[in-house]
């Protein structure tokens, strides 16, 4: 499971550093060297770019995984580099960036786009498996999110849009309907897929979600 | 008010509907042509809500014509665009006005139409729309609260009968019977021997069935259907007998085979009636029905 992201346009990062001259760039060695968007490599690149923009670098540094609490420690190694910086250009996921704003009080800038938490099923190819809707269906649609996988989230079956097995919107993607029928006729348990489900409810938990584990 | 469509659909006659799209704009005249055109043809115009998911003068704007020129409208209604919410103050509006059909769809993808950055609402889908409908006849609103004044409508749905897989399409079509939905328009049928098998299962279940005939306006048009548009196949005889005849004749080809399909399917009462859809050529729908016999 990844938190799959895209690097913005560099005109974008530019935009968002107008008046923030001096940059610290921090990379993350666990999603996002991944998909090739904050590794050390990227970071290298992210550091000539800026340069060559006539940006000052006081540091870089690549934190192993920069959601969790390690964070913390690479900010204080590197106190020195951070406080002398305008800005932390972020090329972690957004994760990563909430993460360096609970210990940092300048700016924190990110550099890619988080686009959703991806599971790989074939090497190198990651698909959204969970919505984190609250509500979970997986055990009356064989195992496929109809949420994630229906790319108009139905929860009683395939709309018109079915062509031969594929989704309306994209002649690559497979129907999640046609999906979990499939498996569901496998499983002897087609009788779910007659069952009507109700409207969900979009506030199983209160955005902005939160729990507290005691 | 009772609705003129169900007693239509009630009296057992073969039941003919057709469809108006809303205009791009406030210029209202070709709609209005196309409704005083038809009115008098058919036992019910549709007026299309944003179809292709393309933006549009609203589909309760268009029912409100058709109703103001004494026609019989049919509302059709997506999910894409309005929440639970707005979908059930709708439906309470053009009640009060005397709308009295709605056809529910969960309609296209957003991205398939011309605001591509929309956010697709689909907060309820077709099926659960159907049981709102009567969760609002029966007086109360999705919230539990009590309504001071109920809706009555006559609830439609569609099909697609030559769906590919078909089955996890017919099942829905079963839960949306079971959901009371009275009649179905279907998706475009062109092979008659497909469409009895699909009439051969349909008719074990209580509920009306309208063929979906849309026109073929040229060879390239039928070709286009087949290779793109799920669930629409043109048969190769038919594609065949488009091509024969040259370009300028073609659209009369096409209102001749879309006559004889009605005229097919009324004589060995196939089904209970059709839903004619021209698609930008609603000018012609009273040259079918003559092509038809009717």
């Amino acid at each position: 499971m990844k938190s799959m992201t895209s690097q913005k346009p560099i005109e974008e990062i530019q935009r968002l550093l107008e008046g923030l001259d001096k940059v610290f760039i921090v990379g993350c060695g666990t999603c996002t060297t991944l998909t090739n968007t904050g590794g050390v490599e990227q970071v290298a690149e992210m550091k000539e770019k800026l340069q060559e923009m006539g940006k000052w670098l006081t540091g870089t540094v690549i934190i192993p995984t920069a959601c969790d609490d390690m964070t913390d420690v690479a900010m204080k190694e590197n106190e020195p580099a951070i406080r002398s910086a305008d800005c932390v250009l972020s090329m972690s996921c957004a994760l990563g960036v909430h993460r360096m704003t609970l210990y940092l009080d300048i700016p924190v800038i990110p550099a890619v786009n988080t686009l959703f938490i991806g599971v790989e099923e074939t090497p190198g190819f990651f698909r959204e498996a969970c919505a984190q809707c609250g509500e979970c269906l997986l055990g009356e649609t064989a195992g496929i999110c109809p949420i994630t996988a229906c790319h108009k989230g139905l929860v009683n079956g395939p709309c018109g849009g079915t062509n031969n097995g594929k989704c309306e919107v994209d002649s690559e993607k497979d129907c999640a309907w046609t999906l979990i029928y499939n498996r569901l006729k496998e499983q002897g348990r087609l009788d779910l897929m007659y069952q009507y489900k109700s409207p969900r409810n979009h506030h199983v938990t209160l955005k902005p979600r939160s729990m507290k584990i005691s | 008010m009772v609705s003129r469509f169900k007693e239509a659909l009630d009296s057992g006659k073969f039941v003919v509907t057709s469809e108006v799209a809303p205009p791009k704009g406030t210029n209202l005249e070709k709609m209005q042509h196309h409704i005083d055109l038809l009115k008098d043809k058919v036992d019910g115009i549709n007026i299309t809500d944003h179809q292709s998911s393309a933006m549009r003068f609203p589909s309760l704007g268009g029912c409100l014509a058709v109703l103001e020129s004494g026609g019989e409208a049919i509302m059709q209604m997506t999910c894409r665009d309005r929440n639970r919410i707005a979908l059930e103050a709708d439906l309470l509006f053009a009640y009060s006005r005397g709308v009295r059909n709605i056809l529910c769809l969960t309609g296209d993808a957003v991205v398939v139409g011309d605001h591509k950055e929309a956010k697709g609402v689909f907060d309820l889908d077709s099926l659960q729309l159907i049981h709102t409908i009567h969760t609002l006849a029966d007086g109360e609103d999705l919230g539990g609260n009590a309504l001071d004044g109920a809706v009555e409508f006559c609830v439609g749905a569609i099909v697609t009968p030559e769906a590919r897989p078909q089955e996890p399409q017919l099942i829905k079509f079963e839960k949306k019977v079971e959901a009371g939905a009275e009649f179905f328009q279907t998706q475009a049928i062109y092979d008659l021997d497909n469409f009895k098998k699909f009439m051969d299962y349909a008719r074990k279940f209580k509920t009306k069935i309208l063929a979906g005939i849309v026109l073929l306006s040229s060879a390239r048009m039928a070709r286009y259907m087949t290779a793109n548009v799920p669930g629409i196949f043109v048969p190769q005889d038919l594609l065949d007998e488009m091509s024969a005849v040259p370009k300028e004749e073609m659209l009369a080809k096409g209102i001749e085979i879309a006559g004889r399909t009605i005229a097919a399917l009324k004589k060995d009462k196939l089904c209970d009636g059709v839903h004619i859809m021209a698609i930008g050529r609603e000018e012609t729908v009273p040259d079918i029905l003559a092509a038809a016999g009717m």
